[in-house]
């Protein structure tokens, strides 16, 4: 019997032994990101999938098991993820990947932070005191975000120097040209009133020039009751919207009920890659979100 | 009229085209003054945001957390009265007829340096009195997947076990934890825990400790270790909507002149009784998560239970106070609980538990058969609902009532009305 679990064991252990770098990405986006810049070399680990609310996830078990063997952890920050991950990382017994380490990379440290709060008070609703972290949604950012990070992949790997800064090359290029191209097609969009359903695209509105003029949160992650979407419907008639913007993860309910009232159309922006069906990479992810936003004009 | 003549009188004149050009380069320095202010704002700006974006607690002070919490009860029995079988057996309900205060919880944590981090959970008990509930110091860097903790913690076998008393899903714990536990085996000691290097959530833990919380009987004033504990976690996903995770738990201690008061016994007296001997129990643990597309905000499912059973053997000593007569005793107790939560929309959940309790039949040496009880013919039991609101992740309002048949002929319905709140820093929940 001790010998069965003996190399039971030993096949779990073998079966993990893999010399490329092994990534702890904590949302869709940086997993993505990371596979642009380090290719083949990273081996890469998603702890949240495209449909859940990265603000409440589980400190699963799995998630532990998976930090435990990450080189790098590549997460937003900015309190995102202070629900869950201060947990998988203390419990991971990975000295790697503790805060302050080389293995922690928070994308927010690298962005001019949105919506940094003058005053922190609860009861202002779900505030992060580093500002709004839903940084994902200004494609600019990817900019300096992916300079740090591919220096962070060479830091922990610089036998391969050469290969990511090739990547980081290449990644810039086109990414510039995308951003280009989304502007361009993103210009109707410039000055358009919008009702967004969680404050979580100030990026967004920041980068494209749209304008959001309600919520439909009465505070941040509350969610609404049905006085307050009515005082939201009431407003709307003095400041109408052109439509109501919501992330794929978060629940159509409050959403579609302003939408059907207002008629104006309910739009959904992948918000992470694999959001939509047609989100599949970075690239995609903007494409499908102007794609939408301009549809949702028609 | 006459304003716009002289404005166009203005105008036409030389002299005061001259100002005019004067107003505006004012009017362009002006501005420029201004782009430079906005732009070193923004520099500060994006500066300070810099900062602010490590995530450090509140740099160098320490996350400081308290939770407040109250319950009204209304009870057809009093909440006193111990289980059929488990008079030698603690029972803190934590909870009182009418409106009661409950415990306030002061927690403040913090990294001590790069190496530990410290916890302290401070008690204000609602009849007055102050206690230290948990006081550790973790490591954060010794890698390799292991983990120590020392001071004073909450054991880490079984799954309940270490969660704190905000985070129930029901007002109580299950009777097998009330019972076995006094709700919470809490332990001064040190513990070392090994994560394997697998995908898969493989977890080895060992304590050692002085035997403080029950079934020790503390170390009275005694060297080496008084309690002993080894667990085994194994958990991992199956897809992205399914989550477990099992355990395995055993504890050892050795308890000395245990005493218990108002103990039932055969001549239908109470009395005080000690016991003296080890005592070892095992235990089984699993608990499993679903989700709709893992999106744990809108809906989940949760479906967890627990089973102890323990072997005690050893001395008791009858009627302190009175006879007291000595005999060899040896009992066997067990106890499980199944309960499921489930989230049916953001804020709202409800949940139901079973309990079930087995005091065994205890063996009893000749001197004292004709005076301790060795047969109750009787498996205490209880089956609770509970439904609770949840406007923010720092407020939870909960409706409790539960059927109570754990005392034999004395079935109880019983009505819970619980807030709970968490003001302050309010740290990561355990799985």
């Amino acid at each position: 019997m001790k010998k069965i679990l003996y190399a039971f064991l030993l096949l779990l252990i073998s079966g993990n032994a893999h010399a490329a770098l092994n990534v702890f990405a904590c949302e869709p986006e940086w997993a993505a990101l990371t596979q642009q810049l380090a290719g083949n070399q990273a081996n890469i680990y998603t702890a949240t999938g495209a449909l859940q609310d990265p603000h409440q996830v589980q400190a699963r078990p799995s998630l532990i098991a998976k930090a435990r063997s990450a080189k790098l952890l590549v997460c937003t920050g900015a309190e995102l993820e202070v629900g869950w991950l201060p947990v998988v990382v203390r419990e991971s017994g990975n000295s790697a990947i503790q805060p302050g380490s080389s293995g922690y990379f928070e994308a927010a440290r690298y962005v001019t932070m949105l919506e940094v709060p003058t005053r922190l008070d609860r009861a202002d609703g779900d505030v992060h005191a580093g500002g709004n972290p839903h940084i994902q949604t200004d494609a600019r950012n990817f900019l300096p975000i992916a300079e740090a990070l591919s220096k962070r992949l060479i830091q922990l790997d610089p036998a391969n120097t050469t290969f990511y800064q090739q990547q980081l090359t290449v990644f810039i290029q086109q990414w510039r040209a995308a951003i280009a191209k989304w502007e361009m097609k993103a210009v109707p969009l410039k000055g358009v009133p919008i009702i967004v359903q969680h404050r979580g695209f100030p990026y967004l509105n920041n980068w494209l020039g749209l304008k959001q003029v309600a919520e439909l949160e009465p505070k941040p992650g509350m969610e609404p009751s049905a006085a307050y979407l009515g005082n939201v419907q009431n407003e709307l008639q003095q400041h109408p919207a052109r439509m109501v913007l919501r992330a794929a993860y978060q629940n159509g309910r409050s959403s579609e009920w302003i939408a059907q009232r207002a008629h104006i159309p309910a739009v959904i922006a992948p918000y992470t890659v694999g959001g939509t069906p047609q989100a599949v990479d970075l690239f995609a992810m903007f494409d499908d979100t102007i794609a939408r936003l301009l549809a949702g004009l028609q | 009229m006459f304003k716009y003549t002289a404005l166009c009188a203005a105008l036409f004149a030389p002299l005061s085209a001259h100002a005019t050009i004067d107003e505006d380069l004012r009017a362009m320095r002006e501005q420029i003054q201004q782009m430079e202010q906005r732009l070193q704002q923004a520099e500060s700006a994006a500066q300070q945001t810099g900062r602010l974006a490590t995530s450090s607690e509140g740099s160098f002070n320490p996350a400081i957390a308290l939770i407040l919490s109250g319950t009204y009860g209304q009870f057809q029995q009093d909440p006193a009265i111990p289980a059929t079988g488990f008079s030698m057996n603690p029972n803190n309900t934590g909870y009182l007829r009418s409106f009661s205060l409950q415990e306030s919880e002061l927690s403040i944590a913090a990294n001590i340096d790069p190496q530990f981090r410290g916890i302290a959970t401070i008690s204000l008990a609602p009849e007055g009195g102050i206690s230290v509930e948990n006081g550790y110091v973790q490591s954060t860097g010794l890698g390799n997947g292991l983990n120590l903790k020392f001071g004073r913690y909450f054991s880490g076998l079984g799954y309940l076990n270490e969660q704190h008393a905000h985070a129930w899903d029901f007002v109580d714990q299950p009777l097998v934890y009330r019972t076995l536990w006094d709700n919470q085996l809490g332990e001064d000691g040190a513990q070392l825990k090994w994560l394997a290097p697998a995908d898969m959530f493989i977890e080895l833990g060992g304590e050692i400790g002085r035997g403080r919380g029950f079934p020790g009987s503390d170390r009275q004033n005694k060297n080496g270790a008084g309690s002993g504990v080894l667990f085994a976690h194994l958990g991992d996903d199956i897809g992205i909507e399914h989550s477990w995770r099992a355990g395995l738990s055993l504890h050892q201690t050795k308890r000395e002149n245990a005493a218990s008061d108002n103990v039932p016994d055969l001549h239908a007296a109470l009395v005080s009784n000690r016991f003296s001997g080890d005592s070892h129990t095992a235990g089984v643990d699993f608990v499993w998560k679903y989700s709709p597309n893992g999106n744990f905000r809108e809906r989940y499912l949760k479906l967890q239970g627990e089973y102890f059973r323990r072997n005690e053997s050893g001395t008791l000593i009858y009627d302190t106070a009175g006879a007291n007569t000595s005999s060899s005793y040896a009992v066997t107790q067990s106890g499980w609980y199944l309960q499921s939560v489930y989230q049916f929309r953001p804020a709202w959940r409800t949940g139901l538990r079973y309990d079930r309790l087995d005091p065994g039949t205890p063996a009893v040496g000749a001197a004292n058969v004709g005076n301790v009880i060795s047969n109750y013919a009787f498996s205490p039991s209880r089956l609770t609902w509970m439904t609770d609101y949840n406007p923010s992740e720092f407020t939870r309002i909960r409706l409790q009532l539960a059927h109570d048949n754990s005392r034999q002929g004395l079935a109880d319905n019983q009505l819970l009305l619980q807030y709970i709140m968490s003001l302050g820093a309010h740290g990561a929940h355990q799985y």
